[in-house]
């Protein structure tokens, strides 16, 4: 049938995964940063002070110009599901649909045109009011992050459905809406971005502290102390510019660092859970082959395999795993080699002679999820959180006096820094969708039999290894290049500091004269 | 409960339709930047018109989607699996052009914003063209399987109802630019737009008449020729008010006929919402491709509450940005530098 003699399934699930994971770049610093920069615009109304009002116009700009990326790599989002998995929009319509329109309905229609009116409304529409559309198009983003978490919370945990004729059936949108699952990862997803905007705060800050102390524009006195300085020759570069970048960095790092210990809270809330709900997957998070308590800091060997033999736990914590799965020392808990004869009993060894599993049909079914990923993906996720939680706690630290250090090296390390929370978030997503596989709707132990289904029925049958493939080269391809050109454009503003916010900073006073008076405050 | 599948099949109908609209004359813009913008600051006249609201319209293909997700799920299954390729190619076109709007006037260079003018202005001719040709089959039809499948290959879908009914929104969206522009413009570029609309109107709204014509000859319901003759009726009327100067009246007489053209074609279709040129058994009508009487109850909910304010806010916008916008107005294209001295 065709040339390539690649099962499509495979090429739509690295098609999913690619698109997912690169629109959830952009996504959590939309959430993280957004409330940041309204919290700025607030202060300038409160204090006055024209710190905020540069913070607030220079950490929008870049908000502005990563929200764009994000909204167009969302459309994806809402049409992938009838596009290459056709038989999941099928199976799961009943209930998977309603979260969706609602987040359009409920939240996006709201984030997007309130934000229209915060970006041309500046010097049109009322100080307060402008500032509330801020307040309420970012409420929206909140709003419509918690609806996709509840319909991808679904996808773990299916809840508030029967079954009938083969299908899940909602009967309880309230138990949707509130499912477990879906409250503890939003809590933990927001908290999430929150270190994306706050590690993105730091990073940047710091560069235009340290440019400032490289140009002698600030130094330091004997005790230590900044002392701030000017650049009359360059736009912007004058004393306030140093309390915006120094703000800005504290405000960052407090962020950070109140995000990650929330992160940690709703993080074992979640595992705790995921032990309940899908015990597999916190089995091969864990590359715990056996039962028992030890958390495993080290494993080696090949935890690929199917039956965990070659996997050698290195170094193992007594009682760790037991007190994040159930919260004491002693509590065994279930191993992949225990776990997987429930599975098979459960759910079948081979894919059903079903026609919706087309030439898959008979095959045999891999219930312990790909364990290098999971293993690994779960160690990366806490590692770069923490990471950037403890790089948050030294930024405060370092910058106690004022400015930061002139070495070069800790400004880029300090840069380089805004890409943890990102490695992080990926990770862990990668993580919790990649261990439920085999599963695209994973069964609920408590809930409703039949309410399951494996990702190898839930692909678009009518659909062509050929055109799939075509897809992911040209949605890959496309975001490949227009991330360039986001990065680009946001290393332009940066190293135009304010300035690249305010033109007028760059303006000549003598040219306001000449300016007529009904000029636009923003257009594109 | 009969009547919510019928009471979603018209609430998607109306956000179908109301995407088109106000879209329509935001798509149209881009266009127009290439079609007929006499320079650089006509381009950035016509994008500034749409700056505010251009986000906000777009989400009622995104809800139209949801809502046919959550209302029909066999529906979206069938119809967007089924046009897999033409449907990636609009979705890369509304990509480039959302992003070009943004970035465009980001940068200072000319390539930079030739560039991004030729990705926005194309954008939208592809994301329009291909809209109009994905409705257009789901009321003509699609070679669908019993199982909603597309049958025969990636290319199975292409009838010349497709190019018609993308034709159709491709003419449309350009005059209803035209007349929008013409009344959110000043000066010269007004001008020229109430010309074009004036001019092209009857040329450029025939594929949309074409394709509301061909749906009541296919199965048309005989009361729906008063639709029908509504809808070129307000064609008309629009025509000759653009041909008055009086833009007013030519926008909601072209955009009356876009609202009444896609009542008729929606309600000649009902209750079949897929086709099924294979065999009219296996056809997806809003009885078997539905949710549940709960789900619909529970978006029927969500949408009462939802709708109604999205309107409100949406009109609010619009009453907020409601002057015009001339070249002179328009602020300097943003010059800096790096607020670091060169080493």
């Amino acid at each position: 049938m065709h040339a390539l003699d690649v099962d499509p399934l495979l090429i739509a699930r690295w098609q999913f995964g690619i698109t997912t994971v690169y629109h959830f770049w952009m996504v959590p610093l939309t959430i993280g940063l957004g409330p940041l920069v309204a919290i700025m615009q607030t202060m300038w109304h409160r204090t006055g002070n024209i710190r905020y009002y540069r913070m607030t116009k220079f950490w929008g700009k870049l908000y502005l110009i990563n929200f764009i990326m994000g909204v167009a790599t969302g459309l994806v989002q809402e049409f992938q599901f009838g596009l290459a998995w056709s038989e999941y929009s099928r199976f799961v319509g009943d209930v998977f649909g309603a979260p969706l329109a609602m987040e359009s309905l409920l939240a996006f229609f709201v984030e997007s045109t309130f934000l229209g009116l915060w970006i041309f409304g500046w010097g049109r529409l009322p100080r307060r009011i402008h500032l509330a559309c801020l307040w309420v198009a970012i409420i929206g983003s909140t709003i419509s992050a918690y609806f996709i978490i509840v319909a991808n919370s679904w996808m773990q945990h299916p809840v508030g459905v029967t079954f009938v004729d083969g299908h899940p059936v909602m009967n309880d949108i309230w138990a949707v809406l509130t499912n477990n699952t879906a409250v503890t990862a939003f809590a933990h997803t927001v908290l999430g971005s929150f270190g994306v905007g706050g590690a993105f705060l730091i990073g940047i800050a710091w560069y235009q502290l340290w440019q400032r102390r490289r140009d002698d524009i600030d130094t330091v006195g004997a005790d230590g102390r900044v002392v701030v300085g000017e650049a009359a020759d360059v736009p912007g570069r004058d004393t306030a510019d140093h309390r915006v970048w120094l703000t800005s960095l504290r405000i960052g790092a407090v962020t950070a660092i109140i995000a990650f210990a929330g992160l940690a809270i709703t993080g074992d809330a979640q595992g705790k859970l995921m032990f309940e709900q899908q015990p597999m997957k916190m089995a091969a998070a864990e590359a715990a082959c056996h039962t028992g308590t030890s958390f495993s800091v080290l494993s080696i060997g090949d935890p690929g395999s199917q039956d965990c033999k070659d996997v050698v736990g290195v170094i193992e914590i007594p009682g760790v795993l037991s007190f994040l799965a159930k919260g004491d020392f002693s509590t065994p808990v279930k191993g992949v080699n225990q776990l997987l004869p429930e599975y098979q009993k459960k759910y079948g060894t081979t894919l059903p002679d079903n026609p919706i599993y087309g030439e898959r049909a008979g095959q045999k079914i891999d219930y312990v999820p790909i364990m290098e990923v999971t293993y690994w993906g779960f160690r990366i996720m806490i590692g770069f959180g923490a990471l950037a939680a403890f790089a948050a706690a030294v930024a405060l630290w370092l910058t106690r006096k004022g400015t930061v250090p002139r070495s070069k090296p800790v400004m880029l390390l300090a840069v380089a820094g805004i890409a943890a929370p990102f490695i992080a978030n990926s990770a862990g997503w990668i993580f919790t969708e990649m261990g439920r596989q085999p599963f695209v709707v994973a069964p609920n132990p408590s809930g409703v039999d039949g309410v399951f289904m494996f990702t190898a029925a839930a692909v678009s049958p009518g659909v062509s290894f050929g055109e799939i493939l075509f897809s992911l080269i040209a949605l890959g391809s496309v975001y490949a290049v227009l991330m360039v050109f986001e990065l680009r454009l946001l290393i332009r503003y940066v190293r135009g500091g304010v300035a690249s916010a305010l033109p007028e900073l760059a303006q000549n006073p003598d040219d306001d004269d000449k300016k007529p008076d009904d000029v636009l405050s923003f257009a594109y | 409960m009969d009547i919510l599948p019928t009471l979603w099949f018209v609430l998607i109908a109306v956000l179908w339709t109301g995407y088109l609209f106000l879209e329509g004359f935001d798509l149209g813009v881009g266009m127009h930047m290439l079609v007929s913008a006499r320079g650089e600051t006509d381009r950035r006249v016509m994008l500034n018109t749409i700056g505010p609201v251009w986000d906000g319209n777009e989400v009622w293909l995104i809800t139209a989607a949801g809502a046919t997700f959550a209302a029909f799920p066999y529906w979206y299954a069938s119809l967007f699996s089924s046009m897999y390729i033409p449907l990636v190619v609009v979705l890369l076109g509304l990509i480039f052009r959302a992003v070009a709007i943004e970035y465009r006037g980001k940068g200072t260079s000319a390539r930079w914003i030739r560039g991004w003018t030729i990705a926005l202005s194309l954008g939208s001719f592809i994301a329009a063209f291909g809209v109009g040709a994905m409705l257009a089959l789901t009321t003509t039809g699609l070679p669908l399987d019993e199982n909603g499948d597309r049958v025969g290959g990636p290319f199975a879908w292409f009838t010349w109802y497709a190019v018609l009914g993308g034709l159709a929104v491709v003419g449309f969206c350009l005059v209803h630019a035209a007349t929008f522009l013409a009344l959110k413009t000043d000066g010269s570029l007004r001008e020229r737009a109430g010309r074009f609309s004036a001019r092209w109107a009857p040329i450029a709204l025939l594929p949309l008449a074409g394709w509301v014509l061909a749906v009541q000859l296919m199965n048309g319901k005989p009361a729906m020729w008063i639709v029908v003759t509504l809808a070129v009726l307000a064609a008309v009327l629009g025509w000759r008010a653009a041909l008055r100067g009086a833009e007013g009246r030519a926008f909601i007489g072209f955009g009356a006929f876009l609202v009444v053209g896609s009542a008729a074609i929606f309600a000649n279709v009902f209750p079949v919402v897929l086709p099924s040129t294979l065999n009219s058994a296996w056809s997806l009508t809003v009885w078997n491709a539905s949710a549940t009487a709960y789900t619909l109850g529970v978006m029927t909910v969500v949408a009462c509450v939802g709708l109604p304010l999205v309107l409100a806010y949406q009109a609010w916008t619009y009453w907020v940005f409601r002057r015009r916008i001339r070249g002179s107005q328009l602020p300097k294209p943003a010059e800096f530098g790096a607020a670091v001295k060169q080493p």
